[in-house]
């Protein structure tokens, strides 16, 4: 490979990461949610409002921490919301989700309105002492900032959590099947309540990954759809949060790949390019639905349902 | 009772109607204008700058016009209720202002056929129905020669969102304007599917600087790739309004939608009684397009040969789609001398020669 091309490579793998930091964020945060039973549809809205706040308190020199605290605790407080409707009042959960998103798109608009046209810096990149020196990849994969770091320690830290902690069992207890939780003493509402707001922590980090890291302005609906492909990655990883972070790559892999590739003369038109990882996310969802013992598996048992406690 | 009340109410919105209508005949009250917004007034790009159109009316009648906005519009029903809500409220004169909008305009116009519509950026017409677009073509043939004589690479990019002929024809004007002062320009096109999306416009950027290229175009209506220009140093051109705010060193200058002065003449013809519905299509001559004001770093013998351009295309000395112009496959499509008809720059599907991309079918 000539150095031209050695450094396109390295410019692909870098936005690879970029593309894919805010679905990482997002994707995590709704499958510990859905692995509780609760089907949260609002990532979208979530995502947004984490992005406003995150840039209104970059926008007036908060600082770094702050805007990504801010982020994750707007995200948690519109999270909060659904929680009243969905667990609280025992609403349909499908229907609060797509309300909270469409919510979160407004609100977001209407909280950002004074903060249009006013770009700050992008969040200061990090290199990874000696790692980010190795030829290529270490500029691609080692030279980021803070988010990026943090949303890729989330995946295995996710997994330990779920997979190998008394806590996390409790928790796919309650979403595999609330009744038997709930008999054996669970508080159901409550470990489902923390999931939810979890995952509304996350779709803020990743709505903060956007305002003040990959365009650093704030823009009505910049999520621009990224809530609903984080949670189509959510089926495509099987609720498993390794695959999750891999789904992320691939699909922000593929976006990228496709951007470069129009001018490269492979022939095939850029709307079946960008399609492509819409496609691989239903053709996992047809392979896993085909096979009735995988869905058993591997989807929460109580996904979308209402608990009641009094029976 | 159903029908009742049906008729109770088309018969209350006739006396409203021809209430307005006789309203509208006097002279000391204000004339009201209404203009529809598909997107936020906020959004720095297109409903921005319809809106500064409107604030030019109100400051050019002062108390003689009362004018409305509706911001946010969403394509299609919605669309149709605001319509008719400014048209019952006694607007007499209203602009819809997005290309979705046409049909409800054209629907509520047959109902209120006293109030004079405009539309903007569509085909159908109507008595008391005109529509009005503009040439950005010649502004995107003048930002091309301004960008061909900025770059060392003779590479230029092109973010494009869909191919429909608005923005094959402003990727064709660009490279034509760039060719005609370097023969070794070229246009290369990224598609990002979607008018807006900042990070997809961001990392077309991206790509297309690691392409080589030096100077960046879009058809795209978010700042993100002026902001991604002017982290990596080269230069960007902006869409609908001055970007210079997101790119101080690299913002070339900007393709800017200027609806003031239409706007304001049409105003006048509804007052003067002498509206009537026509199909406007103006560009740099009637103030419709214009450049943003050029970057302080750019040489003085750029910016004067650019403004030359610029007075060419506004007293017609210049088409920007004189021939020859051959497409890609090198097949002359427009021959020595002739100049494309308006027919044919609205049906436009292929790229001109110099181009490294294509047109999506």
């Amino acid at each position: 490979m000539s150095d031209a091309e050695l450094l396109t490579l390295s410019a692909i793998l870098a936005a690879m990461v970029r593309a894919a930091t805010p679905l990482v964020f997002a994707a995590l945060g709704e499958l510990v949610t859905e692995r509780a039973g609760v089907l949260n549809l609002g990532i979208e809205g979530m995502m947004l409002i984490g992005a406003v706040a995150a840039f209104a308190v970059a926008h007036a020199d908060g600082g770094i921490l702050l805007s990504i605290a801010a982020g994750a605790a707007a995200g948690m407080a519109i999270a909060a919301l659904f929680a009243v409707l969905a667990l609280g009042l025992r609403a349909n959960q499908v229907a609060c989700g797509l309300a909270l998103s469409l919510f979160g798109v407004g609100l977001s608009a209407f909280l950002g309105k004074g903060l249009i046209g006013t770009p700050i810096e992008a969040l200061p990149a990090l290199p990874l002492p000696g790692l980010s020196r190795i030829p290529v990849i270490g500029k691609a994969l080692f030279d980021h900032d803070i988010l990026v770091y943090l949303s890729v320690l989330a995946a295995p830290a996710i997994h330990l959590f779920l997979f190998r902690s008394r806590a996390g069992l409790i928790l796919r207890a309650v979403g595999e099947n609330h009744d038997a939780a709930h008999a054996i003493g669970y508080a159901v509402l409550r470990v489902r309540l923390l999931a939810v707001l979890f995952g509304g922590a996350m779709a803020g980090l990743g709505g903060a990954y956007l305002s003040l890291t990959y365009t650093p302005m704030w823009v009505e609906n910049m999520a621009a759809g990224r809530g609903w492909i984080a949670l189509a990655l959510v089926v495509f990883a099987t609720w498993r949060p390794a695959r999750a972070l891999l789904g992320a790559y691939l699909f922000g892999g593929v976006t990228i790949l496709q951007l470069h590739a129009q001018n490269w003369g492979v022939g095939v038109p850029s709307q079946i390019l960008a399609m492509l990882p819409y496609v691989a996310t239903i053709v996992v969802l047809v392979a896993i639905s085909r096979d009735e013992s995988k869905i058993k598996l591997n989807a929460p048992a109580c996904l979308g349902k209402v608990f009641h406690s009094g029976r | 009772m159903k029908i009742l009340r049906r008729t109770g109410l088309a018969l209350a919105l006739a006396l409203t109607a021809g209430l307005w209508g006789a309203g509208g005949a006097r002279a000391d009250e204000p004339l009201k204008v209404g203009f529809v917004y598909v997107g936020p007034i906020g959004d720095h790009g297109y409903s921005y700058q319809h809106n500064q159109g409107r604030l030019a009316v109100e400051k050019h009648f002062g108390d003689k016009v009362k004018t409305t906005y509706v911001e946010n519009v969403p394509e299609g029903a919605d669309a149709e209720r605001v319509i008719r809500q400014l048209a019952t409220s006694g607007h007499q004169l209203i602009f819809t202002t997005s290309f979705g909008f046409m049909n409800p305009t054209v629907k509520v116009a047959k109902q209120f056929p006293k109030v004079k519509f405009e539309h903007a950026t569509g085909y159908r017409r109507a008595p008391n129905l005109a529509i009005y677009t503009a040439r950005f073509y010649e502004g995107r043939y003048a930002a091309g020669v301004a960008a061909a004589r900025m770059s060392k690479t003779h590479r230029l990019g092109y973010i494009a969102s869909f191919p429909i002929p608005e923005v094959v024809r402003g990727v064709n004007a660009f490279l034509l304007g760039a060719r005609s002062v370097d023969p070794k320009a070229e246009v290369r096109v990224v598609w990002v599917n979607s008018w807006f999306d900042p990070g997809k416009e961001r990392e077309a950027a991206e790509a297309l600087m690691a392409q080589g290229v030096d100077v960046l175009a879009q058809h795209t209506d978010s700042a993100a790739p002026v902001q991604a220009a002017e982290e990596k140093g080269v230069w960007a051109i902006g869409q609908s309004s001055d970007m210079s705010r997101f790119g101080p060193k690299s913002h070339l200058t900007a393709i800017v939608n200027d609806w003031s002065g239409y706007y304001i003449s049409r105003v006048q013809a509804a007052m003067d009684g002498t509206w009537t519905s026509t199909d406007t299509w103006k560009g740099f001559d009637a103030g419709m397009v214009h450049l943003a004001p050029f970057n302080p770093a750019m040489p003085a013998a750029v910016k004067a040969d650019v403004l030359k351009v610029v007075a060419a295309i506004t007293e017609k000395k210049l088409h920007p789609f004189t021939g020859p112009i051959k497409d890609q496959s090198g097949k002359e499509r427009v021959a020595a001398g002739q100049t494309l008809s308006d027919a044919e720059l609205l049906k436009m599907n292929w790229f001109v020669e110099g181009v490294v991309g294509s047109v999506p079918h």
